[in-house]
């Protein structure tokens, strides 16, 4: 086994672990704490992936910033006794998990049928493209418009946020 | 393979001592450590909405890190170009952030 | 640098509408801004982007390194929005004055919203497809929930937000997919890559994902459930907004895909279209009958305009797209002129909603009354109106693409439909009630409504000037 190999497997089983205890757990302070063990062993998966601009964005956005925002809003809630949020087996529940089912079950049908292709492409050009420097050559450059695109879009949302969200408005 | 040789160590030694080693939860012990200070009520208060005000900012405020970080690595090949398109973003963001000023959010009020 | 010149010249109503947008925020953040200031430099720059976009419409071209597409079809259609725009923006100021939120971001937020339908239409990449449908959906959220003091405003906020942010993560899954089988996200690309490419398993399940992102959007069955509960929830003027330039933006998302990047597919795609039509057209219609609250009466009416519009899509051919186009800048009239009816009837506290407020109508606010009867019967599809041609292109197109049984369940169901129209105008004109409207609408409301109306007849009689600009799209 390579070290890569090994490296996955870890980042693998502990991303898996760290998801299940995450929707496991009773606490959700203790649930966003699995969040965060989740995302950065997602940081490592695209390390071994060779995306290193993700995995450092992932870590940066999401188990930064994102998990701000999670913990303030446990916080803002904070029920006293979650259990109340508790729900039977329904239907409903059922049905949702028959479709979720039938969804994976496509998505890894179509993983077997056509990754040969995808794996052939994988390592030739994915340390080349998954570097700092070159999404910050294309960015800036072919993929300019979309970038500034962005800027107008949160803009846009912090128009929004303001307005929904500010507890005096005038 | 010393690494996870070592780590699976660790870990082993750890879960032995708390397998093997008794247990009496007394009073002293299952409060939350605070550093000696005696805790006075529990931690899980419920905030005020501002705060959620503060955290919505900043996220869309740090999302700019995406861009900036592979700008400031290729600023020297980019060059004056570099420069006015992260202007360009910069000013409609900036914008974005004098009616955030103007309208007082930031204030804590 | 000159030729990023020439990209935002060629692109002339979008760097508008956008300057517009970022002007406005800075009204907005002076402290001496008022609100009237920021709804007249709204109207007046979407204005301004609308003649812009008919100015180059007939110079084709692609911008900013083949990311959009320039004049043509990316015109009509940034023409169509700013002009809606305009229009929702005028409707609102005395109804949003009635109702306590007038308030400079709700100009900022529909011209922001604007500019992320003009990026749709625009599109010649899956990213500006992406972002575009994102800008449009965030500013729509927001207005949604704009009145937050009101339980239903905020019901609808919250439940467009979570549906829409499901469907968006569809949409956003579809473009991976879509880009991992093709190995490009530009439309050019993917359009020589698809005859190879169109039965490959991973593209075919980021198309269909891309289906079910865009169906949510101009809520089409089975993806139509927010409909009923937004557009009653929402301010009426942003139902207007909703139910009439968002779903030309995401149709428009629909026909440069299908039609320009897909070539018209055949790989049992337009079936799947088909199907999604034919439901849309027969629940739409049929639960429709049952609605008191006219607000909910007309999402489920804009669910089968959206089934009767998807049949043209499906239909996959030139009459099809031209249908398509033609039909959404009819609808885009009729029904902001009834939503604006609408808004005019309804009172400070969310109350006259039920269609027995409209009985009577006639006797008190003849003029109001007449311009819901026209709207009513175009809606309906009775000519002379532009319902009708909407309707018979997009049938025609049906029949053409082999699709018979598509177009006999629009007709059948476009009767249905004719009984909840006619029944508002048997109401108004020969039932008693006691209608009693609000307030008098203001001048600049009367003015917008009877444009539309206008609009409605002239597209009725002469619908060629549409029609010719639909063949010049590509």
């Amino acid at each position: 086994m390579t070290l890569e190999s090994i490296l996955f497997i870890v980042f693998a089983a502990v991303g898996l672990a760290s998801a299940l205890l995450l929707v496991t757990r009773r606490n959700p302070i203790i649930s966003a704490l699995y969040l965060i063990l989740n995302f950065f062993a997602l940081a490592g998966l695209y390390l071994t992936l060779h995306a290193q601009f993700i995995a450092v964005i992932q870590i940066l956005v999401y188990a930064g910033a994102i998990m701000v925002l999670f913990v303030f809003v446990i916080m803002l809630l904070n029920l006293r006794d979650e259990r109340s949020l508790r729900e039977g087996l329904s239907w409903k529940k059922v049905f949702a998990a028959g479709v979720s089912f039938g969804l994976l079950m496509e998505v890894i049908y179509i993983l077997m049928t056509s990754a040969s292709g995808m794996t052939e492409l994988l390592p030739a050009k994915a340390t080349e493209i998954g570097t700092v420097e070159a999404i910050g050559s294309r960015l800036f450059t072919r993929f300019l418009f979309p970038f500034e695109v962005t800027s107008v879009l949160l803009t846009a949302a912090i128009v929004g946020a303001i307005l929904l969200a500010k507890k005096k408005l005038d | 393979m010393m690494l996870a040789a070592a780590a699976a160590f660790a870990v082993i030694m750890a879960k032995i001592n708390e397998i093997v080693g008794p247990r009496r939860e007394t009073d002293e012990k299952v409060t939350t450590y605070e550093s000696g200070m005696e805790p006075v009520r529990t931690a899980r208060e419920r905030f005020s909405v501002k705060y959620y005000m503060v955290a919505v900012l900043f996220i869309l405020f740090d999302i700019e890190i995406v861009f900036l970080y592979p700008w400031a690595v290729s600023f020297r090949q980019l060059g004056l170009h570099g420069f006015v398109v992260m202007f360009v973003f910069m000013f409609v963001l900036l914008v974005g952030f004098v009616y955030v000023w103007r309208k007082g959010a930031l204030e804590w009020d | 640098m000159n030729t990023y010149l020439t990209d935002i010249l060629q692109s002339g109503a979008l760097m508008i509408t956008t300057i517009t947008g970022i002007v406005l925020l800075l009204v907005e953040a002076n402290r001496r801004g008022r609100p009237a200031t920021s709804f007249a430099l709204a109207i007046v720059g979407l204005l301004a982007a609308g003649m812009t976009a008919l100015i180059q419409m007939p110079a084709h071209g692609t911008g900013f390194s083949g990311m959009v597409q320039t004049g043509g079809f990316a015109s009509f259609f940034a023409a169509l929005f700013a002009v809606a725009g305009a229009m929702t923006i005028a409707l609102s100021r005395s109804y949003l004055a009635r109702i306590g939120w007038f308030r400079g971001e709700y100009a900022i937020l529909t011209v922001f919203a604007v500019v992320g339908m003009m990026l749709i239409a625009a599109s010649n990449d899956l990213i500006i497809l992406f972002l575009g449908v994102e800008l449009m959906s965030v500013c729509l959220y927001v207005l949604a929930g704009l009145a937050r003091v009101r339980d239903r405003s905020n019901e609808a906020a919250l439940k467009y937000f979570l549906l829409g942010a499901f469907a968006t993560g569809f949409l956003l899954y579809g473009i991976a997919l879509i880009y991992g089988a093709v190995g490009s996200t530009n439309f050019e690309a993917i359009s020589a890559a698809f005859p190879a490419i169109s039965a490959h398993i991973m593209f075919l399940a980021g198309a269909g994902l891309v289906v079910v992102g865009l169906s949510f959007k101009v809520s089409a069955v089975p993806f139509h459930m927010w409909a009923p509960d937004v557009y009653e929830g929402a301010p009426t003027t942003v139902s207007a907004l909703m139910s009439t330039a968002a779903k030309a933006a995401a149709f428009s998302g629909f026909l440069v895909l299908f039609v320009r990047t897909f070539h018209f597919v055949g790989a049992g795609l337009n079936t799947v279209l088909a199907v999604i039509a034919a439901a849309s057209m027969i629940l739409g219609n049929v639960v429709a009958i049952a609605q008191t609250n006219i607000k909910r009466m007309l999402a489920y009416s804009s669910i089968a305009h959206a089934g009767y519009m998807l049949a043209g899509v499906a239909a996959a051919n030139a009459i099809g797209l031209m249908g398509v186009a033609f039909y959404l800048v009819a609808y885009a009239f009729m029904n902001i002129g009834a939503f604006a009816v609408v808004s005019m009837v309804e009172d400070d506290h969310e109350q006259h909603l039920t269609l027995d407020d409209y009985a009577g109508l006639s006797k008190q606010r003849p003029l109001v009354a007449a311009l819901m009867a026209v709207f009513m019967f175009a809606l309906a599809g009775v000519p002379p109106f532009a319902g009708f041609f909407g309707k018979y292109y997009v049938f025609l197109a049906a029949v053409e693409g082999k699709m018979t049984w598509l177009a006999i369940v629009g007709v059948l169901t476009s009767l249905i439909s004719a009984y909840y129209y006619l029944r508002i105008v048997v109401l108004m004109y020969f039932r008693d009630g006691a209608a009693d409207v609000a307030a008098k609408p203001s001048v600049l409301t009367m003015v917008t409504v009877v444009l539309a109306a206008l609009l409605v007849l002239q597209l009725g009689i002469t619908p060629s000037v549409v029609v010719q600009a639909a063949q010049r799209f590509f």
